[in-house]
Order: C-alpha cells, then sequence, then structure tokens
C-alpha cells in the first residue's frame, strides 16, 4: 500500500462466531482457469482497437542531467509518425510540494522528465506512429541536449555533505536540521528507555546490515490501450493493480474530469505491488488526444527494469539486548531507505514493522527517506518491512548463538500476543504469532537432522494489512444464480474467493456465481489490490452486499407467505418460515424468487460500500535449510517450511500459492536479485539474464502450514496473506547460510562472490 | 522496408501473412494473426512466456524471426486442447492452482507438453530443469511442477 493510504487497523466486532461453513474452506477450480490455459484470457497487451496507433517512449541514458532541448523535428517528419508528445502535453495546474504532499507532482515528473532527468531511463518524450517499429525508430530521431549533472545512487552517500542535491526544498518539516537536503521524510517511533534496558541486559548485540533494490519482476510488462479526443473523454485498457487510482491519476495529470476517463482493468501478470501506480498510462492517453487515434503503448523488460519501481535499498543498524534467559530488555533500529530521486521510500514502515513480533518494555526506531538517482520505488509487497526482519532477525539469531539459546524458545518468549503494546504504537487484538511460532516448533522440519554444509535458519516477519475503500455489487439472475462485480484486479485468484463467499451466504453452488472485476464506469471507488486486501476487504464487502440481497429474498418471502419480514430466515438456498408460529410455508427456493422478482418489487441485487479499518495484523515464522559451496560461495536451498496465520483460508490452495510465492520472492531477494549501478549511475543488469530471479531449478518444493487465528474484523475472520509470506525469508535464509558458512552474512543478496569475500575475510585471506 | 510473404502451418492450420524482416514469430503471431496467447515477458529468450513449438522443437518465439516461419509448423498454447476437453496439463494446472496471474501459463504449458512427449515420465527434477526456461514470480513453482507429474502420470496411464 502507499504510505500515504496507511491506517492503523481497528480490528473490530465483525466475526461471526461458530460460522458452520459449507463453501468457504474448500478447493474448487478457479472460474477463469479455462481462459488462463488456454492463451483466451486477456491481459494488458491482449487488446487491440481499430485504427489503432503504437508508442514508444525515450529515455535518458544519463543519471542526473538538465535537459537543455528537445528537438522532435526529425522525428514528426518521419513518415507514419502521428504524435510527439513532451511535459509539455501534460497538466501544468500541478505544483511540487514536499515530501508526500507532492505526490501528485511526483507521479508526474516521474510519467515525463520536467527540467531533469532524474535517472537512467527517466522518460523525456513519447512518439505514436503507424507500426511499433516506426515508433521505435522515430524515438531515435528526437534530438535532446543534455547537461550533464552529478549523481549518486546510494543511500548512504546521498546522505553524505558531498552528495549531488536532487531536488532542494523537497525535504517536509519531519527532517531534523542539519541533515543533507537529499533526506526528504524523518520517522522515530517507540516507547519505554532504551538506555535502561540495554544497561540490564547480559548481552547486547550492535551491528549494520544493507540491503539492495529488487524489482517486483512481474513476467507482463506495463502494457496499455488509451483512446482519448478534444472533447476530454477517455477509454483506457490496462494492466494494473487499481483502476480507479490510475484514473484518477490519468484524470489529474492531463487536466481531466475524473468521470470522463473509463478505465477497464485487463488480467494482470503479476504487480506485486509494482503496478499500484501508473508510468505509461497517462503517455498513452496524452499520444492518443493529440494524433486523434487510439494508442498502445507496452513496455519492454529493459523499460520496465530502468523506470518502473523497485524497492528500495537501504542501510541499517541494529542494537539489540538480552538477557541469559532470552528476555529482549531494548532494541533499537536506525533504517535508511532510498527509494529513487523521488521522496517515498517506505522507512516508516521498516521502522515500525521491525521489532512488532515482540513484546518489548523498551524500544526505539528512526527512519531515513533519501533520495537518489533512481527510479521512483513502488510498493513491493509489504514494502519495507523484509528488510528490517532481515536485519533485526539476524541480531536476534546472533544473541541466541552467543548466549546459546534456542531460536524459536527466545522468539516465542518474547512474542507480541493479544493485549501487547506494538513497537509502532496500538495494542494488538486477537493475533497468531505465538501460533505460528508453535506450529514450527511441532514442525518436523525444525528436529529434522541438517547434512554436513548445510545450516538452518528461522525467522518472524511482520505485517500490518490494510483495510481501504471498496464497493461491491451482487445482482441475481433470474435463475437464481448471481454476478457479483468487485473493483479489485485479481491477482491471484480472489474472484474464486469473492465467489466461495457469496455462496456461503447465498447457499447456492459456488460454480452459480460469476464474478466480474469491473470497469470504473460500472462500480463506485475502490482503492488498489495491495495491502493483502482483497480477501479482507473486497470479501467482507462482498459477504454484506450477498447479505443485503438476502433480506430482500426474505422480505419477497414473507409478502408472499403473508407474514411478517423478521418470520423468514435464510438457510442453504432457501427462504423459510422461522418457526411453527411463523405458519406453515414450504422453503421457497432462490430460482422461485428470483423467477418472479419482476413482478414482486423489482430487481434484486444486493451492494455494500464502506472503508472497512479491521484488517487483522498478520504473522509468520519460516524455517529454512540451505548449503553453501565453500568453493564457489554459492547457496542452494535444501528445505522450507512456511507457517502463516491467514485468521480463515477462504481458499485453502491459493493460500498456500501466496504463502509459497512469498517465499520465492524472498529466496530471489536473499541470494541474487540486486539493482546493480555503474560509476557512470547506469543499470547494468536491466534484463531477466542478469537480474537473475529464481527457477524451477533453483528451488525446492515449499512446505506451507496455515495457522487460523480469526481476526475479529472480519466475518469469516479473514486476515490477508500476500504479503506477510515475504517478510521473514531475507532473514530466514540469511540465518541459515550464516550458519551453512559459519560466517554472519549483514549484506544482501548473498551472491557467491559475497559469499566467498566472507569467508575469506573470516579466514584472514 | 518492403514485407516479406510467409506461408506456415499453425496449430495444423495453413497462414500466411506479409511481415517486415525484423518481427519476431512473436509479434507475428500476436500482431498479425491475433494468437496473443504466446506472451512477451522480455524480448531476449529469458522467460520462456513465449514458448512455442517449430517444428516439433520448443523454441521462444521472441527469438526467431517471422519469416523463419516460411515451410514450417509451429504450435501455441491455442492448439494444446484438442477440442472443447482441456489437455491434461491444462485440466491439472487448474486443478492443482498452478497459476496465480496465469502470464507464464501458456509458456509453461507449451513447454510441459514438449517434455513429456519426449520423456513421459519425469523426474520431479528433470521437470525443474526442464522448465528451468520459464520463469515464473507467482507460485514458487511448488504447484507447477506437481501439476505437471500429476498430468503425466495420468497420461502414463491413459496410454
Amino acid at each position: 500500500m502507499a504510505l500515504d493510504e496507511y491506517k492503523p487497523q481497528k480490528g473490530g466486532d465483525e466475526l461471526e462466531q461458530g460460522h458452520a461453513f459449507k463453501y468457504v474452506g474448500t478447493r474448487p477450480d478457479r472460474p477463469d482457469g479455462t481462459d488462463k490455459v488456454t492463451g483466451r484470457a486477456r491481459f494488458g497487451a491482449d487488446i487491440t482497437a481499430p485504427g489503432m496507433l503504437h508508442g514508444a517512449i525515450l529515455r535518458s541514458p544519463h543519471a542526473h542531467a538538465r535537459i537543455v532541448s528537445i528537438d522532435t523535428a526529425k522525428a514528426e517528419a518521419l513518415d507514419g509518425v502521428k504524435a510527439v508528445v513532451t511535459r509539455a502535453d501534460f497538466s501544468d495546474a500541478i505544483q511540487p510540494a514536499p515530501g508526500m504532499a507532492g505526490e501528485m507532482w511526483n507521479v508526474l515528473e516521474n510519467v515525463m522528465a520536467g527540467d531533469k532527468a532524474l535517472y537512467d531511463g527517466h522518460a523525456i518524450a513519447a512518439v505514436a506512429a503507424t507500426s511499433a517499429l516506426t515508433a521505435r525508430d522515430a524515438v531515435k530521431l528526437i534530438e535532446v541536449t543534455y547537461e550533464v549533472l552529478p549523481h549518486v545512487t546510494d543511500v548512504d552517500a546521498a546522505m553524505a555533505d558531498d552528495a549531488p542535491v536532487i531536488r532542494d526544498g523537497t525535504a517536509d518539516k519531519s527532517v531534523p536540521p542539519g541533515l543533507h537536503p537529499n533526506v526528504v521524510r524523518y520517522h522515530q517511533s517507540g516507547h519505554g528507555d532504551v538506555a535502561t534496558g540495554f544497561a540490564e541486559a547480559d548481552l547486547v548485540i550492535e551491528d549494520s546490515f544493507t540491503t539492495e533494490a529488487t524489482h517486483q519482476g512481474y513476467i507482463e510488462p506495463h502494457a496499455c490501450l488509451g483512446i482519448l479526443g478534444g472533447d476530454g473523454k477517455g477509454e483506457l485498457w490496462c494492466c494494473t493493480q487499481g483502476h480507479w487510482n490510475v484514473q484518477k491519476i490519468c484524470a489529474a495529470l492531463l487536466d481531466l474530469e475524473t468521470s470522463q476517463l473509463r478505465v477497464t482493468a485487463s488480467e494482470i501478470g503479476g504487480g506485486f505491488g509494482g503496478k499500484t501506480t501508473v508510468f505509461i498510462e497517462p503517455v498513452a492517453l496524452a499520444l492518443s488526444r493529440k494524433a486523434n487515434k487510439p494508442v498502445k503503448l507496452v513496455m519492454s523488460r529493459a523499460e520496465v527494469f530502468r523506470a518502473t519501481g523497485p524497492t528500495a535499498s537501504t542501510s541499517m543498524d541494529i542494537k539489540i539486548g538480552m538477557n541469559k534467559d532470552g528476555t529482549i530488555t531494548a532494541a533499537q533500529g536506525v533504517f535508511r531507505a532510498q527509494g529513487g530521486a523521488f521522496p517515498g521510500a517506505p522507512m516508516e514502515f521498516t521502522a515500525m514493522c521491525a521489532f512488532a513480533p515482540y513484546n518489548l518494555a523498551n524500544v526505539h526506531q528512526v527512519g531515513y527517506d533519501v533520495m537518489t538517482n533512481r527510479p521512483k520505488q513502488a510498493a513491493y509487497r509489504a514494502p519495507g518491512s523484509p528488510m528490517a526482519a532481515f536485519a533485526v532477525e539476524s541480531v536476534i539469531d546472533e544473541l541466541c548463538n552467543q548466549l546459546g539459546l534456542d531460536p524459536l524458545e527466545v522468539r516465542l518468549k518474547n512474542a507480541s500476543r493479544e493485549g501487547t503494546r506494538a513497537s509502532y504504537g496500538p495494542k494488538f487484538q486477537r493475533i497468531g504469532l505465538v501460533e505460528t511460532i508453535e506450529a514450527a516448533m511441532a514442525h518436523p522440519h525444525y528436529s529434522a537432522p541438517l547434512e554436513p554444509g548445510q545450516g538452518r535458519g528461522i525467522s518472524c516477519g511482520f505485517w500490518f494489512n490494510h483495510g481501504g475503500e471498496t464497493s461491491v455489487t451482487l445482482a441475481l439472475s433470474e435463475d437464481g444464480s448471481a454476478q457479483i462485480m468487485v473493483g479489485t484486479p485479481d491477482i491471484g485468484g480472489s474472484r474464486s474467493s469473492m465467489a466461495l463467499m457469496a455462496a456461503e451466504v447465498l447457499g447456492i453452488p459456488y460454480e452459480n456465481i460469476r464474478v466480474t472485476v469491473a470497469d470504473t464506469a460500472s462500480l463506485g471507488y475502490n482503492e488498489v489490490s495491495h495491502g493483502s486486501r482483497v480477501t479482507y476487504a473486497s470479501g467482507l464487502a462482498t459477504i454484506k452486499a450477498a447479505e443485503a440481497a438476502v433480506r430482500e429474498l426474505c422480505r419477497r418471502a414473507a409478502a408472499k407467505w403473508g407474514i411478517e419480514e423478521d418470520a423468514v430466515y435464510w438457510e442453504d438456498g432457501y427462504a423459510k418460515p422461522s418457526g411453527p408460529n411463523a405458519g406453515d410455508f414450504e422453503p421457497l427456493h432462490i430460482s422461485k424468487i428470483t423467477r418472479r422478482m419482476g413482478a414482486t418489487g423489482g430487481p434484486i441485487n444486493g451492494h455494500f460500500e464502506a472503508t472497512p479499518e479491521g484488517a487483522g495484523v498478520s504473522f509468520a515464522t519460516h524455517i529454512v535449510d540451505a548449503e553453501v559451496d565453500p568453493e564457489t560461495g554459492s547457496t542452494k536451498v535444501v528445505r522450507y517450511t512456511v507457517v502463516q496465520d491467514a485468521g480463515k483460508a477462504i481458499h485453502p490452495t491459493y493460500v498456500e500459492g501466496q504463502f509459497q510465492g512469498g517465499a520465492a520472492q524472498g529466496i530471489g531477494w536473499a541470494l541474487n536479485e540486486e539493482y546493480i549501478y555503474g560509476a557512470d549511475g547506469r543499470l547494468q543488469n536491466a534484463g531477466f539474464l542478469d537480474y537473475r530471479i529464481p527457477v524451477a531449478s533453483d528451488l525446492p518444493m515449499i512446505d506451507t502450514v496455515i495457522v487460523e487465528v480469526p481476526n475479529p474484523g472480519h466475518p469469516y475472520g479473514v486476515r490477508g496473506v500476500g504479503e506477510t509470506s515475504i517478510c521473514p525469508p531475507l532473514a530466514a535464509i540469511a540465518n541459515a547460510v550464516s550458519a551453512a558458512a559459519g560466517v554472519r552474512m549483514r549484506n544482501l543478496p548473498m551472491s557467491p562472490p559475497r559469499i566467498l569475500a566472507a569467508l575469506e575475510e573470516q579466514s584472514g585471506g | 522496408m518492403s514485407k516479406i510473404h510467409v506461408s506456415t502451418t499453425i496449430n495444423g492450420d495453413t497462414a500466411e501473412f506479409l511481415c517486415d524482416p525484423r518481427e519476431t514469430l512473436l509479434d507475428v503471431l500476436r500482431d498479425r494473426l491475433g494468437l496473443t496467447g504466446a506472451k512477451e515477458g522480455c524480448g531476449t529468450g529469458d522467460c520462456g512466456a513465449c514458448s512455442v513449438t517449430l517444428d516439433g522443437r520448443l523454441v521462444c518465439s521472441c527469438l526467431v524471426l517471422g519469416a523463419e516461419a516460411e515451410g514450417r509448423e509451429i504450435a501455441t498454447v491455442e492448439g494444446i486442447a484438442p477440442g472443447e476437453e482441456l489437455h491434461p496439463l491444462q485440466r491439472k494446472f487448474i486443478e492443482h492452482a498452478a497459476l496465480q496471474c496465469g502470464i507464464c501459463t501458456p509458456g509453461i504449458l507449451v513447454a510441459a507438453k514438449a517434455l513429456l512427449e519426449k520423456n513421459p515420465d519425469p523426474t520431479e527434477t528433470e521437470v525443474r530443469y526442464w522448465l528451468a526456461g520459464n520463469l515464473c514470480r507467482c507460485t514458487g513453482y511448488d504447484k507447477i511442477i506437481r501439476a505437471v507429474m500429476d498430468a503425466a502420470a495420468e497420461m502414463r496411464e491413459a496410454a
């Protein structure tokens, strides 16, 4: 979720006690399965329009440069070129402002450079032409004069006194005086007195860690088709995690009325947070407006790496005190995160998540948001949390090693529970950390013997989860089947979960329900599919919408029977009189009511809209066995177990899938993946060959344990599951690798050269 | 630049098209023939989302020129299901939830089918190495491997 959308969740009392589930918890085939296995599903790049043009974008080769001039004459003269746009073709009404207050300007600046190119890959101009090849040729004809400026891409270097200033005046009021202008936001939180806590400890360990920027790595590059007329009316088809957000931003960037732009979300080929904002969508619309034709714009993989949001890179200092019995007496962390040439590195999430698994009397955390000449970071699965867990859980692991304590016993001893005051402020409601630790301890993996050269690591992890603005509409058909319109793009099988929850309420088979991701013109506002919110928030709204329809069904039955509405109840797809006093009527099936709904009061629909704030926070505990080859420095993950609290698993197979996917992405982040910048500030590995995400032969099967500690904020107890699964892996793998290699690994990724260097350093080589 | 006329066979049907010499087979399939099942994930042969077979051999269609299709036989994901019924691999992918977003699925199905035609009884390791050229970012591969192994078992029984 975006920083400005974070809200502390209040929990709540939505939970239906003692619910006996008929559909929820089963594992039916996903409704879009056939489309997805036959090639029929339409993703971002799979749509065309009559008369369509193809777009291409010119990108800066420099990490930091003043744009002196842009000459588009030769490009415009090329046969087949229909439009060229630059920043002048976007709104000039949006003004910069410090910190996140200037986010709309930041997005505009990122979509199309203004006075300066701020990173290698920054968009400078765009072309629409009659073919993709012509558009690409035309881009090469645009002549840009740059005045190259000094650049900085490293977080610590960007804070140093002599670092080039990326944009003066970007820092907001949170930043203490005396810091470099590249430090644009500051956070601190905590409670107790850490100095006293450290003084009480039997052992205090202080250490520093770094993580590199990683990309979400979705296999589908950004793609869209935009149609915009001079009348200010437009259509946009795109792959996005949230099309209302796209609508809102594009309207602002192009001076349109929001409602006049209809946005349809295509099937989405992965997002993981990276498709929660816009990159090419406003550009396609600007080109379309200028050419007066539909324009399709598809990113290449290199563009995805260079110009869309990777996650932040971090530099962190951790200090933790522990007693001989394993009690943590105090903990503090300093978290520096760079998020590219704009404010927004999720350092407060890093700081807030760092110590959240533990019940601490004394805790303090500080965060710095630092600008560098890199692409604008975007959310990546629990933004900020995995890095914090890496640093904190590495130090706890080292404390356990030095004090001779079992790492899971220590986690259990210090674990946050219901009523614990979280390190970031609020009191936890009902949470399931203890249950995940106990399940991990009981799992055969934890007691299995290790082979020589192998090490075992464990880690806990935490994520907030999110509610967010949500609208759902359910409509009954004359035959008693149901169609549901949700506004949260389905990024991992959520249509299945919605259908299961609706089936539970309506009492009709799962197969009789069709769930559609509605376009912006067909449903009320929906926040992006992010913050692990979809099964929680759209699920809650689906349940409430279905309940509204059921109330109306009961009213129709009551009217038919001539009894009071409250004398009718709903069970297994039938309206039934509530008891002998209500009268003796044959139960009325849903289809009998819907068949006559036009004549008995009109169509029967249910809808629900709200901003639910009861998303339950979630915890996980991971166990990893890793094997390190001391000759090559390469690491093999040989066994992996994920234990996570799902609250209630609506479709357990897809919950397992989220657990496994998060673990696999974490393995990539821990072992291989990193943005590598040269001294020239250019990204050196903008492709899947050199930016290596895990492949099938890199990984073992990933075992999963679903723990279910119901979230009181959801009728069925759902907690989001998508993000927490990536919080523990970096730390768990680092602990396993450190154990296997016999040397503490403090810098990610633990690539073979880094491991060899650490081994050499340790042996005095 | 003048275009090249190409006659080829796709999923058993004859097809003709004109293409620019620079266009890849993937471009032609998607943009000229309307077969958008094959996906472009990288354009450099690293992700396998565009996998098709060319005269029975598994290739990345982004690394083959459209003009090279002349006189060849191409098979894409659109041709895997024999008719109304799905191929066992397709059924097992749905049943095992071997896809989350589904963008890599067409390429993986084409690759897995090519594997099982060569080796009807692969070990887990063989499946993992055969599919190492097909990136999936959602699943961690666990359910994909299980689906392929299960489909192979079912196909062996039926054979």
